[in-house]
């Protein structure tokens, strides 16, 4: 907010009101975030919506305004926020165009369970459905993209729709809600209550699961020979990723997880498998195929996990925990399902079970490790693997590190070898490209004074979808790194063109449009920095850890042909993993 | 690319299933052969809203939303007026309809959902049908109202409307009796079904 106007108006009492006791709409919502306990919001300002701007310049409220510069930028950096720090993020947008430059962001929120409320103007009541200037049936247009979603038709309801709203966004299995507010609304005045709970009849999260199938859980523990714990976003986001490597560890059982599972449990214990699927880990899905005890944590059965479905994990039994009912048994039925919360299943679980004999499978699993281990070709030329490999040294695996959606996606997953929750974020369920940097601003925002480095993974098309936020972040002193592996191609098309299109590589060439990247970053208030070969990583990250006051953007100019690999074809069975090193007949 | 063949061949020749395959086949209601198809069911489901329009487009949403069927919808207030009470019809393999289920239970707005498919319950449509007729065959038409004991609602010189109430084999057989004379309109009110008893009586 701008604090010199702020200390000149916070001054002057709260003008005259002619109804004593009473507040506008836009006054209740502002009390109401601050009420809810909100730190920061991500917004833009318009019409619809100006009133709310006015408040927030006379009432100086605890809550920080990031006037993004796009409201997609707002919603994937509110998106970055909850996800590094485990909190609701907050969207304040205008109607009609404000509103669907959300929409990928709230679509991306719903596909990857982040808690997040979206504020979006709307014309007043008496003009809803004339075709009014900025008007979008908002609530119409985000629907199936929504946990749950509001329109406020009157202002006495507008506190207990806040609280709702954090409430439904935040517990179970979160997701987006999305809070329509016409400007009549905010205009109108009533009394302010927050109120200190709701009930919502149709809605009631689970907690513990049930003591019986647990039971069950634990004896088919027990009798498996070759059991393998799968582990989702799920089990981060209900804070249950300690008693998940503790269960692990206690029971010698090893320990594969998706994209979203990424800092659950440390890769760097011998336990760990890496992540498995489309580009796990050559020995994470072996270990799936011959598993005979599935132990799913949090974890959705993803197409790009399974691939084709009925030739996946043939011969295991399987266990799912999760919070959601709808997403158990939803893409493979279960043997034991277990409704509750992840973290709460698993303390229950625990003293159930006891260390296990597993030497033959973890042999085996180790063999596999050594048959096909991740790594990349050392030719003396610059490779995306390697960089990601010194970012982990640079940042002893201590970093929050952002990936966007492609290539640099999965080198970004499969090189930084991730021992924290919450230390990798990306757009799994949408893939939305675009959504690293803003994304990482946020989570910067949310870890400011924590000593923790923000690392933003980029390509050269995806950084350029929300550029804009770049200024942002340099207004704001963000130190964020900004990496951007610049093989002048839509790398990961470019990848399957060349391996299942015969090499046709239309309009995937971003040569002629890409911008000098150094000179973009300056202009916008950062640090650029250029690396063209591999002995010039180590400097190139030395100089941009110097800078603490400003982003830094380092282009690396990476082989433009490499690709991501192993690989499991989409709609293949996971037998069927293309790898570097061998030919697939061979890991058929 | 390399793997199609491969994966083709897998959809040509099914392979032998291991007893965890044919456990989750069975258990979502597909077919375990090749040539065989799912067992589809049709089942009748009670679903309890917050009596909103925003309530009513969610569900209504869902079907097209998750891709699932839906054969009939009938709406209208509960026992109490804050609450609407929906049957719907729809179809699926038990995988999908377990789906529909969970789905429909997980909106937020949604208080109570019920399958009454296995229950034993009661089912009615309400159908009126407007035929036009020339006065010789007003009569035959009208001998026609005690076989299916509908009533008749409207007379004009050309017209005749009739009401039928009745589950909804009996609403298709009137319709198609009608449909040899010169049926000009067909409205159909969707099944609404009801669990017989209490439901703690059994
Ligand atoms: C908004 C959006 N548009 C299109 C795609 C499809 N897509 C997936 S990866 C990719 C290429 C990304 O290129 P780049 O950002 O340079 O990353 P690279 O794969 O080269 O690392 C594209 C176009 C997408 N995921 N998101
Ligand atoms: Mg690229």
């Amino acid at each position: 907010m701008n604090t010199s106007v702020q200390t000149e108006k916070a001054t002057t009492p709260t003008p005259a009101n002619p109804s004593q006791g009473l507040a506008s709409g836009a006054e209740i919502l502002i009390r109401s975030l601050e009420a809810e306990g909100v730190e920061i919001i991500f917004g833009h300002p318009g019409g619809a919506i100006i009133g709310i701007y006015d408040e927030m310049h006379r009432l100086n409220p605890s809550f920080e305004h990031v006037l993004v510069r796009h409201e997609q930028g707002g919603t994937h950096a509110a998106e970055g926020y909850a996800k590094a720090t485990g909190k609701v993020g907050t969207v304040l947008v205008t109607s009609g165009p404000g509103a669907t430059n959300c929409v990928t962001g709230i679509a991306d929120a719903y596909m990857d369970s982040i808690p997040m409320v979206v504020f979006t103007g709307q014309v007043p009541t008496h003009l809803i459905g004339n075709d009014a200037f900025q008007e979008c049936d908002t609530i119409g247009v985000t629907r199936s993209i929504t946990k749950h979603s509001f329109l406020v038709r009157d202002v006495k309801d507008l506190a207990e729709t806040v609280k709702k709203a954090y409430y439904i966004a935040r517990t179970g299995r979160p997701g987006p809600v999305v809070v329509d507010l016409p400007k009549d609304i905010l205009a109108a005045r009533a009394p302010f209550h927050y109120p200190s709970s709701v009930r919502i009849r149709g809605y009631n999260p689970v907690g513990r699961g049930n003591t019986e199938q647990v039971q069950k859980a634990a004896t088919m523990m027990a009798e498996a020979e070759r059991p393998l714990f799968y582990v989702g976003g799920g089990t981060i986001i209900s804070d249950g990723a300690e008693r998940l490597t503790a269960l692990a560890q206690k029971t010698g059982i090893p320990v594969t997880t998706t994209l979203h599972g990424l800092g659950s449990f440390p890769e760097n214990d011998p336990l760990s498998v890496g992540m498995l699927g489309m580009h796990g880990t050559w020995y994470a899905n072996m270990a799936v195929q011959n598993t005979d005890l599935l132990i799913a944590v949090g974890a959705r059965f993803d197409d790009r996990v399974t691939g084709k479905i009925e030739a996946w994990a043939p011969h295991a039994r399987i266990i799912h925990i999760d919070i959601d009912p709808a997403c158990i048994s939803k893409n493979v039925p279960v043997d034991c399902p277990i409704l509750g919360d992840v973290s709460k299943v698993l303390e229950q679980l625990e003293p159930l079970v006891q260390p296990g004999d597993y030497s033959a499978w973890r042999s085996q699993i180790d063999a596999w490790k050594k048959e096909c281990p991740m790594d990349f070709e050392r030719d003396g030329k610059l490779r995306p693997q390697e960089i990601i490999q010194a970012l982990r040294e640079k940042t002893g695996g201590q970093a929050v590190v952002v990936t966007d959606v492609g290539q640099n996606q999965m080198w970004g997953a499969q090189f930084y070898s991730y021992v924290h929750p919450r230390s990798h974020i990306t757009s799994g369920g949408l893939g939305t490209m675009g959504f690293s940097l803003p994304a990482a601003m946020g989570a910067a925002f949310g870890l400011r004074g924590m000593d923790r480095d923000v690392i933003s993974i980029n390509g050269d098309g995806g950084v350029m979808m929300n550029i804009q936020e770049l200024g942002v972040a340099a207004a704001h002193k963000l130190p964020l790194k900004v990496v951007i592996l610049n093989n002048n191609y839509l790398g990961m098309v470019r990848q399957w063109q060349e391996l299942f299109h015969e090499e046709r590589y239309s309009h995937t060439n971003l040569e002629p449009t890409n911008p000098d990247f150094v000179r973009l970053a300056e202009a916008c208030g950062c640090v650029g920095l250029r690396c063209d070969s591999p002995e010039d990583i180590a400097s190139t990250l030395e100089a941009a850890w110097e800078v603490t006051d400003r982003p830094v953007v380092m282009e690396f100019s990476v082989v433009n042909e490499e690709k991501v690999f192993p690989m499991v074809p989409a709609g293949a069975a996971t037998d069927n993993m293309i790898t570097a090193q061998f030919n697939p007949e061979a890991c058929a | 690319m390399s793997n199609d063949t491969t994966s083709n061949n897998t959809t040509a020749v099914m392979p032998e299933l291991t007893p965890q395959q044919l456990f989750r086949k069975q258990a979502a209601g597909e077919a375990i052969h090749p040539d065989a198809e799912d067992s589809i069911h049709r089942h009748v489901l009670t679903v309890l809203i917050e009596n909103t329009i925003g309530a009513l487009n969610r569900v209504s949403n869902l079907f097209s939303q998750r891709g699932f069927n839906l054969e009939s919808v009938a709406v209208g207030e509960g026992l109490k007026p804050e609450q609407a009470r929906l049957t719907l019809v729809t179809t699926g393999n038990d995988r999908i309809i377990a789906q529909v289920l969970k789905q429909l239970n997980a909106l937020i707005d949604t208080i109570e959902v019920e399958d009454l498919t296995e229950e034993d319950h009661v089912e009615r449509e309400l159908c009126l049908v407007k035929v036009r007729c020339t006065s010789e065959e007003r009569g035959v038409l009208l001998a026609m109202v005690d076989v299916f004991r509908a009533s008749v609602v409207n007379i004009t010189p050309d017209s005749l409307t009739f009401e039928v109430t009745g589950p909804t084999a009996k609403v298709n057989a009137f319709i198609g009796v009608m449909k040899d004379y010169d049926v000009r309109e067909v409205a159909r009110s969707g099944r609404v079904a009801m669990r017989r008893r209490l439901a703690f009586e059994h």
